[in-house]
């Protein structure tokens, strides 16, 4: 088999995905090129050697439809011959983007080739594409289908969380992303967006708010009473999970991630490819994995995932120095760290998606160069980064430092 | 064409007219030989060139009542009938797009698929006739609308209106349909044949086409694949799932038809429907409503049970004793029903008290408008609250609502009976004590009856009428008159422990309690009853019967019993709630639940120390069966034993009386829907694992073997 390197990984900053947020006038094909550009320039690449550029995006509707990968690569000035794909699997879109190019590489069948992510959720908000999961009668019954919000309640419920369990960890993101931003921890990723006079329109990721506390989150409203308890999703969710006399509804806008807009490419190659463009790898993957789980629940997949891909390494959670769980839910986050028995210290420590941001279809890529940048910054060596995926998936990629 | 089922007669107008008359019957309904006719009506009218416009009427007092149930229960080729569905499809359609103005006379009730053959035709209009009934109820009886229903209301009138219509089987009067665009006109009733032909002398020769076959033609209020589409089903689905916990597949296959044949050309939405309409028609669910909410409910409506030859009698004076919940209750349903009622009880507060409660009640008839003050003020007048026992001279009947204690009883009947004629009837409300027993107090026994009512007496409809060992047929025959009279529902049930409701509803509370013993989560028992279709869990129901009042139950039956009272681990729960712990149920301070005002409950945390739980905990479907076939298997018993006469009171009592699961017809329902084999093998397996109560009966394996016919309806 052949081993996959990761040589580079960009990222743009994450905006706050309304119409007041700083990259709501920036069009997703644009978005989505920021970081492909930033790639070549960084990297003397030639981009016709790119054997495909692969991106995850949650909502390809509208705008953000039409394959953005490719176009995005032609405005991005790639070659023609630098082809690209879209991919979904919905909030894990941007590391099965990753996973995927890491495969093809793998698979002895392309060389060079990048994987990423996009999602301007200001411009297409959630559900853009409508969907039949949760429209089609038959399905949504067949499923059980909750939206994720439920799940998330659903999950605190069962294990017992608190709302005071949740708002802690959510204060943890802000503080651990504002001490990352004030040590510089995020600035060899991060790629400045521009408007189309080359004004820069945002440098750093808007939402951190580090003066958050467990009492200045107690004010606000449960996001998801009203769906559970008037809509019927509770019953629908309690029909699945019967020793649940009630889902308690404790998540909220500051515990669950950030609505955001945002892009991210990662470049992967084989060792000769590298070597061709002079390039240093910064580490190789080990193994890459995603699973179903219960679909109701949802979103119980990332330790699943990672126990697969850690399986097919030959590893163990003990040999792996931090991990990078995605903070769609701070519930998700406490079950993982329950299920693993991995410690809070190695998961997130540059903080997650409750205080940065969650631009869905670009998160899993983000959160891989995050992963990368932050084994490096301590010097260590394994990490992990997974996601919770809707409709009761996980997917995982594992990585390891690599000398010269 | 004489014979025609619908006559076809074209006039020198050009206005061709069918008229549905079916000779045989006292209601048009449509069955195969109505359809046909009706096929052949229309493929005249459309054929014959002098045809320049379609008149379609009824010869009866009303339109169509709908489709002939007892062929959708004859059904036995799923493929022939989805052929039949398909072919009345195209027969509408050509109807629809044949090019010559329809118009439709709805000279009264249509339902179903008679208002179907409605939306098919260009022009509807209705007499002004309050008493008829317009709309598509087949969601109710398990069905879908099959004769394009699904396809052209939401098409007519925007998905969002249309499917709370098609999902709730709402039916309205004329005025209320013109309201929600059903019909295009009302007018004066006897005039509607007129009316439409009419509009269609003024509208031959025009290109009169459906809305949704017209150019340029939009869904109102948004498509499928809209926002407005996507928010409507995406929200209608939890509802509709909350609300039938899926046990009830036709409101899903309704929102399919719409979600699926709405976002394709008509004649292929209308081939989903007939494939979803063939489902719906052969589901189990179907079946047993139809079994037991249509044919099994008008049986006993019509009191099929009353001993034959002895006249009606009309009840004019009506005593009740005790002014409590019941006796209150009783008296606002007899005066509602135009019955002079005395109101005894001890004291005058007591007997104001309980003429307050009808006042309450016709107050809140009056502010939703569905009484007038008149009206209210003359069901108050009938009432006549009391303390004097002679205030009951010239009573027909006296029914004793006192406390549940036999000398009080005995005491009051006394006293009642001392002054009524001879041929006056004494009854019980009584919900557990022997009548037979009661009776003993009765200088006349065979005029002695239970009349047992359920609470809130307002809204529940069912009467169990207790014969007792010395009630004779004709206080048996009257007492059902008085039942009739108060438009109530009356079951005959013959004088045992528990009757038959109260009996058959505590094995299913008695269930829970024992899941209780064994370790199972609290949450979990109770769930898997109102998962399994019944309105509460057996905990939440045990706190609102009283945990007291059922621990004071047992321990009655232990006493009259005797050595033959087996004890089990029912009592240990229920002594230990009461006694040790002090938890009364849910007007008492909390039960098995705690109850805050404004607060939704919890499970009483005290609970998990008493019955610590015990992992794993079981598959839902076990717990759901077992608190389900352990009613049907007791209410088996109570129809072998006569405790009931028929399977048919056995299904509807049981629907009326604590609320089994319509899905499944009935707790015998439930035995005929699963196979008596299938439900003696379950039975044999719950019995091997939980005790013999679940053994099915002799006669239950006979029929499970074929040797002897199913229970008689």
């Amino acid at each position: 088999m052949t081993e996959a390197y990761i040589y580079d990984a960009v990222r743009t900053p994450r905006g706050r995905g309304r119409r007041d947020g700083a990259l709501h006038a920036v069009t997703p094909v644009r978005l989505a090129a920021t970081p492909l550009a930033a790639l070549a320039q960084r990297n003397p690449i030639d981009t016709a050697a790119i054997d495909d550029v692969v991106f995850g995006c949650v909502e390809p509707v509208g705008e953000q439809s039409c394959d953005i990968a490719r176009i995005a690569a032609l405005v991005a000035g790639y070659d023609i011959a630098a082809p690209g794909t879209q991919v979904n699997r919905f909030c894990a879109s941007g590391l099965e983007a990753c996973n995927i190019a890491a495969g093809q590489i793998m698979a002895g069948q392309s060389d060079l080739v990048v994987g990423g992510g996009v999602e301007s959720m200001s411009r297409v908000p959630m559900m853009s594409s409508g969907g039949m999961w949760a429209t089609d009668p038959q399905v949504a019954a067949l499923t059980h289908f909750v939206p994720q919000g439920i799940s998330a309640d659903l999950l605190a419920t069962l294990h017992g969380y608190s709302r005071r369990d949740l708002d802690a960890y959510a204060a943890q993101s802000h503080r651990r992303a504002a001490a990352a931003q004030a040590a510089g921890a995020f600035d060899r990723s991060l790629v400045p967006v521009r408007d189309v006079g080359g004004r820069v329109v945002l440098t750093t990721d808007e939402g951190v708010r580090p003066d958050t506390t467990v009492e200045s989150l107690a004010s606000l409203k449960p996001a998801f009473a009203d769906q559970g308890e008037k809509l019927g999703f509770d019953a629908v969710a309690i029909a699945r999970y019967p020793e649940v006399l009630r889902v308690e509804h404790l998540h909220h806008a500051g515990n669950s991630s950030a609505i955001v807009d945002g892009a991210a490419a990662v470049l992967f190659g084989t060792r000769a490819a590298g070597a061709r463009f002079g390039l240093t790898p910064r580490a190789r993957v080990r193994a890459f994995a995603s699973v179903g789980t219960e679909p109701t629940i949802m979103l119980t997949g990332p330790s699943f995932a990672v126990e697969k891909a850690l399986r097919r390494a030959g590893m163990d959670a003990r040999d792996v120095d931090l991990f990078e769980v995605n903070e769609a839910f701070a519930a998700v986050v406490l079950r993982f760290m329950e299920a693993t028995g991995v410690p809070h210290d190695r998961i997130n420590v540059a903080g997650g998606a409750i205080a940065l941001g969650h631009p869905l279809g670009a998160t899993g890529a983000m959160i891989l160069g995050v992963l990368l940048d932050e084994l490096e910054r301590r010097d260590l060596t394994v990490g992990v980064a997974t996601l919770c995926v809707g409709a009761g998936m996980g997917t995982a990629m594992l990585i390891e430092r690599v000398q010269g | 064409m004489n014979e025609e089922i619908f006559r076809f007669s074209v006039g020198g107008d050009g206005v061709a007219t069918l008229t549905f008359d079916d000779s045989g019957r006292s209601m048009n309904v449509l069955n195969e030989a109505s359809l046909a006719s009706l096929y052949r009506g229309i493929e005249a009218a459309v054929a014959d060139p002098q045809v320049k416009a379609v008149l379609i009427e009824s010869g009866k007092d009303d339109f169509i009542a709908g489709a002939d149930l007892d062929m959708v229960l004859a059904f036995d080729d799923r493929e022939k009938t989805f052929q039949d569905t398909l072919a009345l499809h195209r027969h509408l359609r050509r109807l629809e797009t044949c090019g010559k103005p329809v118009a439709v006379a709805i000279n009264g009730t249509a339902l179903g698929g008679g208002f179907e053959l409605c939306l098919a035709c260009h022009r509807r209009i209705a007499g002004d006739r309050p008493k008829a009934r317009i709309g598509l109820p087949e969601v109710t009886l398990g069905l879908l609308p099959g004769g394009g229903g699904t396809q052209r209301l939401p098409r007519l009138l925007g998905i969002r209106a249309a499917l709370p219509l098609l999902l709730e089987g709402k039916t309205v009067a004329p005025a209320a349909a013109l309201e929600l665009g059903l019909v295009h006109e009302v007018v004066p009733a006897g005039s509607e044949s007129e009316a439409a032909r009419a509009w269609l002398l003024a509208n031959i020769g025009k290109d009169i086409l459906q809305p949704w076959d017209a150019k340029g033609y939009r869904i109102p209020g948004g498509p499928v694949q809209s926002p407005q589409g996507m928010e409507t089903f995406f929200a209608g689905n939890p509802m509709t799932l909350a609300k039938t916990r899926d046990n009830y597949p036709a409101p899903r296959w309704i929102l399919s038809c719409v979600y699926e044949g709405l976002q394709t050309d008509f004649d292929t939405g209308c081939r989903t429907e007939a494939a979803y309409f063939v489902e719906a028609a052969f589901s189990p669910e179907a079946r047993a409503m139809i079994r037991t909410v249509f044919i099994g409910m008008g049986r006993v409506k019509r009191q099929s049970a009353r001993p034959t030859g002895i006249a009606p009698r009309r009840f004019s004076r009506v005593g009740v004793l005790g002014a409590g919940m019941m006796g209150a209750g009783i008296a606002f349903a007899q005066a509602s029903a135009g019955i002079d009622t005395v109101l005894l009880d001890v004291t005058t507060e007591a007997a104001e008290r309980g003429k307050r409660h009808a006042q309450d009640l016709l107050d809140r008839r009056m502010a939703k408008g569905r009484t007038t003050q008149e009206a209210a003020a003359a069901v108050l007048a009938r009432i006549l609250p009391t303390t004097d026992y002679d205030a009951l001279a010239g009573c027909d009947l006296v029914i004793e609502a006192v406390f549940e204690d036999r000398a009080i009883k005995a005491e009051v009947t006394r006293a009642a009976e001392a002054r009524l004629a001879r041929d006056a009837i004494v009854a019980s409300n009584t919900s557990t004590l022997p009548i037979t027993g009661l009776a003993r107090a009765c200088a006349r026994p065979e005029r002695f009856i239970g009349l047992h009512f359920f609470s809130p007496v307002d809204r529940m409809e069912l009467v169990e009428v207790i014969v007792g060992e010395a009630t004779s047929d004709e206080t048996l025959a009257h007492a059902m008159d008085y039942v009739k009279q108060i438009r109530k529902i009356a079951i005959v049930v013959r004088d045992s422990r528990g009757f038959y409701t109260s009996r058959v509803c505590a094995s299913y509370v008695r269930e829970g309690l024992r899941m209780l013993t064994e370790g199972i989560a609290p949450a979990l028992i109770d769930n898997a009853g109102t998962l399994a279709g019944m309105p509460v869990g057996p905990l939440a129901l045990a706190d609102e019967l009283a945990l007291d009042t059922i621990l004071r139950i047992n321990r009655q039956n232990a006493a009259d019993l005797g050595a033959e009272y087996e004890r089990s681990p029912v009592d240990d729960v229920v002594e230990t709630m009461v006694e040790r712990c002090h938890r009364l149920g849910k007007a008492r301070g909390g039960g098995f639940y705690d109850y805050e005002p404004g607060r939704h409950r919890r499970i009483w945390p005290g609970l998990a120390e008493r019955f610590p739980r015990r992992d794993p905990q079981p598959a839902l479907d076990v717990l759901q069966r077992r608190l389900l076939h352990v009613q049907a298997i007791d209410a088996a018993r109570c129809l072998e034993a006569g405790v009931v006469r028929s399977a048919t009171d056995a299904d509807v009592g049981a629907l009326l009386g604590w609320g089994f699961p319509v899905c499944r017809g009935g707790p015998i329902g439930l035995i005929r829907q699963l196979g008596a084999a299938t439900f003696c093998a379950e039975c044999d397996g719950l019995a091997a694992a939980y005790g013999p109560r679940f053994t099915p009966t002799e006669r239950l394996r006979r029929i499970a073997r074929g040797d002897e016919p199913f229970y008689a309806d």
